[in-house]
C-alpha cells in the first residue's frame, strides 16, 4: 500500500469520527465566517524599501548610495505620491507593474511605529503581536480567530512555512503549519487494516489534552490538529495551476495556496514567507546578479503567477494578498554593498478588492535634524503610517473583524487602500 | 522500574540524547553504579577517547550513506557533515560535549546557505563548518570543532574564539568590516544574542561595537588548491583606532571608552569588548537560564536561587562552562521527578534518541536527513542568528506530523530487529505493549492512551505469537509510541 492509497483509504474511516470538507466549509459559512482570503507576506530580514520604491529624483538618495543607488533611467516610473515625490519601482518588478497598472497594487510608503526597533526579533515580534509595548503574546490575527465562534476549524489558517509564526500564534487554536502537501500525510509500518488501526490508535493518544500538564496538552494539540486536517489537504495534492509558478519555494508556497483557495479546504488566512533581506553585504542593486536582484526577481515572479491564477479562476476577488517586513535598512549606503538595520519600510497589498496607488509621502533624504522624514540623526526613515492603522483597516474592512478590540486601540484613521 | 533507573534514564536523556539497552546494562554493570558516579562519567569526558569518527562505517553501527561517485566526504559535503554529526551523537562516548555542542550551535546560530552563497565553494564551506584539522590537507577546523573543544570551557574564551572563527566572519558580515565603512552586523549580535540581550544596549553601542572590530577580518590560504581554506585575519590598517564609548562599563573601574590606539595594538579594542560583555551583570543569568531551560525545565518558572547560584559561579569561576553544567547535574532540581519530561526535545534530540531506543542496525542516518527538515531542524542551518525557536516553536500539526513519520520511517526499518528481540520475551499483546515501553523510556501513559496502544496492540487477531505478529506488533507500537505526543518531552 502507498502513501496515497493510505490517505485515500483513510478518508472513509476518517469521516466517521470528524465532519466532511464540504460540511465543514458549511459550518464556517453558517457562522458567517469571512469568505475573503487573506495572505500575509513576510519579507524577512528588513527590507530596503528604497530599493523597492525609488525616489528617483533625489539628489540625496544618489548621493548616500553612491553603488547602490538605481539611476533614474533604470526604474519603472509609476508617478508621484501626493507629496508630489516621483517614484518608481524596482527594475525587476515589471509585472508588479504590470498588476499596478490595472489598479490592484497598492503601495504604503514609511510603515512602521514609534522607536522603531533595530532587531530582526523584536522588530517581527511587534509587527506579529501589533503590540510594541508587549510583543512575546498573541499574534493579531491569532487575535481574530481566538474572537470567530467557537468552535474554530484548525484549517481556519495554514502557515506554509514550517512554524507557527507569532501572527498566527492564538490562544485558542493551533494553526498548522504545511510547508509542503506530499508530506503532509499519515505513514504507518504496517499496511490495510493494520494501519487504521494504528491511525484511530495515534488519533485517541493525541486527543489526550490534560489541563494540569499544558506542556503534553501543547503538543497533543498539534498532533490533533494534523488529524483533523489531513485528509482535507490532500485534496490540495493534485492541484493543477491555470499558469506555471516559478520553481523557488516562494512560488511554490503560493501555488500551495492557490490550491487550498481554489479546492475550498476552508483555509481563509494563509501565511507565505521569503526570506534573505537582511541585505547587509553584497545587496549590490546594480550588478546583474546582485542579491536584492534576485529578491525581487522571485518576489515579481511568484506574485504574478499567483495573481494571474487567481484572476483566471475568478478567485481574485476574494483574495488579498498583504506583505510586510520587520524595518527598512539605513538610508546610507555600508562598505560592503550593502545596508544595515534601519527604520520605517513599506507595505504593499494586492487583491481584487484593493484600490491600486501610492499611498503615505516618500522621506526627504536630506540630512539634517530639522528634516522631519528621518529619524536616528537622519540615518534611518522615520514612519509616517502607523502599520496597526493597515491592520485595522484589513481588520475591518475586508475580515469584518473589529479592529479596536483586536489591536486594543483606535487605529481606523488608515490608508484608504481597501 | 526503580526509582534509580528512572534517574540514570533521565540524566542520560538530558545530559546526553537518551540511553540504548546497551549503554543502560554498561552502567548497571559498574561496580560504582551510582547517580554521582554517572555525572562523573559524563562531564569527566576527557578521560575517554574522542574516537567515535573511527567508528563510521564499521559494522555495528548505524549506517552513514555517501555520494555516489564520491563516498562519505562528511568534511567536504554539507549532507555528511550533518550525517556525521548525527552518529556521534548516537555513538558517542562523550555524549555531553556532543549535547553542549549542539547548545552552542544554536547559541551562535550560523548557517550554511549563506556562506556557501558568499564564498561560492561548497567543499570549503562545510569545511568552515565541520571539518576536523586531520580530515585533509587543508588542516581546517570547523566551527562545529571550536564548540566541541570548548564544549564545557570558558564562555569568555568561546567568545574570542567565535569573533575570530571564519564561518561566523562570513555569517554576520565581519570579513567585510573595514575603518571606512563599519559593519554592525556582528556587534549588534554579539551583545543582542551572545551575551547581555536585547533592551540593554544603545544603538550609539552598535555603532562603537562595530569600528571596535573592524579589521577583524578574513584571509584565504592556500588559494586555487584542493587545501584551499580561509583564515582568520587582523587587517590592521583597516582598524578604527579612535577612541570608542559605550553606555556600559567597560573596565572593572567603571571606564566606558575605549582609548585610541594604534592599529597595530587594535585588536585589543575587541578583546576588552569581549571581557567586558562577559563581566557584563546580565551575562552570566542569561546564560545560566538558557542551560537551565536546556537541562532541567523549560515549561514552568524557572528555580530563581538555582538560576542565581548558577550566574554565582559563572562569575566566580571566571566564565567557565564546566562548574554551572555541574552545578545542574548534581542539583536536588535536576533529580526532582517533578522535572522529568519537562523540556521539548528538539527534532534532533528526537530523531537520536528514538534511534537508541528503537534500534539501528540496517538503519541509515541519511534517512533523517529530509525529515529533520520536516521537523524544522537541519543541522549547520538554523533559521537565523537567533537560533531555533525552541519549546513549543517545534512543535505545529506539520512539525508533529514529521516526527510521526520519522516513527513510522524508523519503525518499518526496524521490523524484523524488533522481532528478534521481542521473541521468546512476550506471549501476549499485553506483554509485547510492556515490552516497548521498557525499551522506550516515554513518561506514564495516561489511562485512556495506554488503552490505545492496547487496543491496537490486540487488533488483528487473538496472540500467537507468530514472526509475522512479532514483527508488525512491535513496530507498530515502537511507531506509536515514538511518535506520540508524550515521547516528544524528554
Amino acid at each position: 500500500m502507498t502513501r496515497r492509497d493510505f490517505v485515500r483509504g483513510g478518508v472513509a474511516a476518517f469521516t466517521v469520527g470528524f465532519a466532511a470538507p464540504a460540511f465543514l466549509t458549511d459550518i464556517a459559512r453558517a457562522q458567517g465566517r469571512s469568505r475573503r482570503n487573506l495572505v500575509v507576506l513576510y519579507l524577512s530580514g528588513g527590507n530596503d524599501g528604497l530599493s523597492t520604491l525609488i525616489p528617483y529624483t533625489d539628489a540625496q538618495y544618489y548621493a548616500r548610495r553612491p553603488t547602490l543607488a538605481i539611476p533614474a533611467a533604470s526604474v519603472l516610473q509609476i508617478g508621484s505620491d501626493s507629496g508630489g515625490t516621483p517614484l518608481g519601482l524596482n527594475p525587476r518588478l515589471t509585472d508588479l507593474r504590470t498588476i499596478f497598472n490595472a489598479g490592484r497594487l497598492a503601495i504604503i510608503q514609511r510603515t512602521g511605529y514609534p522607536n522603531s526597533s533595530r532587531s530582526h526579533f523584536q522588530g517581527t515580534d511587534i509587527w506579529s503581536s501589533a503590540d510594541p509595548s508587549t510583543p512575546q503574546g498573541m499574534g493579531w490575527l491569532g487575535r481574530y480567530l481566538d474572537r470567530l465562534p467557537a468552535p474554530v476549524d484548525p484549517l481556519t489558517a495554514w502557515s506554509t512555512v514550517r512554524e507557527t509564526p507569532r501572527t498566527l500564534l492564538a490562544r485558542t487554536v493551533g494553526v498548522p503549519s504545511i510547508a509542503n502537501v506530499q508530506e503532509y500525510a499519515f505513514a504507518s509500518p504496517n499496511g490495510g487494516a493494520d494501519a487504521l488501526a494504528a491511525r484511530q490508535s495515534a488519533t485517541r493518544i493525541a486527543s489526550h489534552v490534560p489541563v494540569d500538564q499544558p506542556h503534553l496538552a501543547f503538543v497533543n494539540s498539534t498532533a490533533q490538529a494534523a488529524f483533523n486536517t489531513l485528509d482535507r489537504v490532500a485534496q490540495v495534492n493534485n492541484y493543477a495551476p491555470t499558469v506555471a509558478y516559478p520553481n523557488n519555494g516562494f512560488g511554490q508556497a503560493l501555488q500551495m495556496v492557490a490550491g487550498a483557495i481554489a479546492r475550498g479546504v476552508g483555509t481563509n488566512i494563509f501565511w507565505v514567507q521569503t526570506g534573505g533581506y537582511d541585505t547587509h553585504a553584497g545587496q549590490n542593486t546594480n550588478v546583474a546578479n546582485g542579491s536584492y536582484n534576485g529578491l525581487m526577481t522571485t518576489l515579481n515572479g511568484g506574485l504574478f503567477a499567483f495573481y494571474r491564477d487567481l484572476l483566471n479562476q475568478g478567485l481574485l476577488t476574494d483574495t488579498l494578498v498583504l506583505q510586510f517586513s520587520e524595518f527598512g535598512r539605513r538610508i546610507s549606503e555600508n562598505g560592503s554593498s550593502g545596508t544595515d538595520h534601519g527604520a520605517a519600510s513599506l507595505m504593499m497589498a494586492i487583491g481584487g478588492g484593493v484600490r491600486g496607488g501610492i499611498y503615505g509621502t516618500a522621506a526627504n533624504l536630506r540630512i539634517g535634524n530639522d528634516n522631519p522624514t528621518l529619524e536616528n540623526s537622519s540615518q534611518d526613515v522615520r514612519f509616517e503610517t502607523d502599520f496597526r492603522s493597515v491592520y485595522a483597516r484589513v481588520i475591518d474592512n475586508w475580515l469584518g473583524g473589529d479592529s479596536s478590540a483586536i489591536l486594543g486601540g483606535d487605529f481606523r484613521a488608515g490608508p484608504n487602500f481597501i | 522500574m526503580s526509582r534509580r533507573e528512572q534517574e540514570i534514564e533521565h540524566l542520560f536523556r538530558r545530559a546526553g540524547f537518551g540511553a540504548s539497552q546497551e549503554e543502560i546494562d554498561a552502567h548497571n554493570r559498574l561496580s560504582f553504579a551510582s547517580y554521582s558516579g554517572a555525572v562523573a562519567q559524563l562531564l569527566n569526558y576527557t578521560e575517554f577517547p574522542d574516537d567515535v569518527d573511527s567508528f563510521v562505517q564499521r559494522p555495528g553501527y548505524v549506517g552513514v550513506t555517501g555520494r555516489s561517485g564520491s563516498g562519505f566526504q562528511p568534511a567536504t559535503n554539507i549532507l555528511d557533515a550533518r550525517q556525521r554529526w548525527l552518529f556521534r551523537m548516537i555513538h558517542t562516548k562523550r555524549p555531553l560535549q556532543e549535547k553542549m555542542a549542539l547548545f552552542w550551535h544554536n547559541h551562535f546560530a550560523t548557517a550554511y546557505t549563506k556562506v556557501v552563497g558568499e564564498i561560492g565553494d561548497s567543499a570549503i564551506a562545510t569545511r568552515m563548518f565541520a571539518a576536523k584539522p586531520e580530515d585533509d590537507g587543508s588542516r581546517t577546523t570547523g566551527q562545529l570543532e571550536l564548540f566541541r573543544e570548548h564544549a564545557m570551557g570558558n564562555f569568555r574564551d568561546l567568545l574570542v574564539e567565535v569573533a575570530k572563527d571564519p564561518a561566523m566572519l562570513v555569517w554576520l558580515d565581519g570579513r567585510t568590516n573595514i575603518r571606512t565603512r563599519p559593519q554592525e552586523n556582528f556587534a549588534r549580535e554579539l551583545m543582542e544574542l551572545f551575551t547581555i540581550g536585547v533592551g540593554h544596549f544603545e544603538e550609539t553601542d552598535v555603532y562603537a561595537g562595530a569600528r571596535v572590530f573592524t579589521g577583524w577580518n578574513l584571509a584565504l590560504a592556500n588559494r586555487n588548491t584542493a587545501q584551499a581554506r580561509y583564515d582568520f585575519f587582523y587587517n590592521a590598517p583597516q582598524h578604527d583606532t579612535t577612541a570608542k564609548e559605550f553606555s556600559f562599563p567597560i573596565y572593572s573601574d567603571g571606564a566606558r571608552v575605549i582609548p585610541a590606539r594604534s592599529a597595530a595594538d587594535g585588536m585589543q579594542d575587541g578583546i576588552e569588548l569581549i571581557n567586558a560583555l562577559a563581566r557584563h551583570p546580565l551575562t552570566g543569568p542569561r546564560l545560566a537560564l538558557k542551560l537551565y531551560r536546556y537541562f532541567i525545565n523549560e515549561v514552568d518558572p524557572p528555580d530563581e536561587g538555582l538560576i542565581e547560584g548558577l550566574a554565582r559561579v559563572y562569575y566566580a569561576s571566571g566564565f567557565e562552562i564546566g562548574p554551572m553544567v555541574r552545578l545542574i547535574l548534581m542539583s536536588s532540581q535536576f533529580k526532582d521527578p517533578a522535572n522529568y519530561y519537562r523540556r521539548y526535545s528538539w527534532p534532533v534530540e528526537f530523531v537520536v534518541r528514538s534511534i537508541k531506543e528503537v534500534g539501528w542496525q540496517g538503519f541509515s542516518v541519511n534517512t533523517a536527513l529530509t525529515p529533520l527538515v520536516n521537523m524544522g531542524q537541519q543541522l549547520f542551518e538554523p533559521p537565523d542568528v537567533n537560533g531555533w525557536e525552541l519549546a513549543q516553536g517545534w512543535f505545529s500539526s506539520g512539525g508533529m506530523l514529521a516526527r510521526m513519520n520519522f516513527a513510522a520511517t524508523l519503525a518499518t526499518n526496524q521490523r524484523f530487529n524488533l522481532r528478534e528481540q521481542t521473541r521468546g520475551k512476550v506471549d501476549s499483546a499485553e506483554s509485547m505493549l510492556t515490552f516497548m515501553l521498557d525499551r522506550l523510556t516515554p513518561p506514564e501513559f495516561s489511562r485512556d492512551a495506554y488503552n490505545a496502544l492496547l487496543e491496537y496492540a490486540n487488533f488483528g487477531g487473538a496472540w500467537t505469537g507468530s514472526d509475522t505478529q512479532l514483527a508488525a506488533k512491535s513496530s507498530g507500537l515502537a511507531h506509536l509510541i515514538t511518535g506520540s505526543g508524550d515521547y516528544q518531552l524528554v
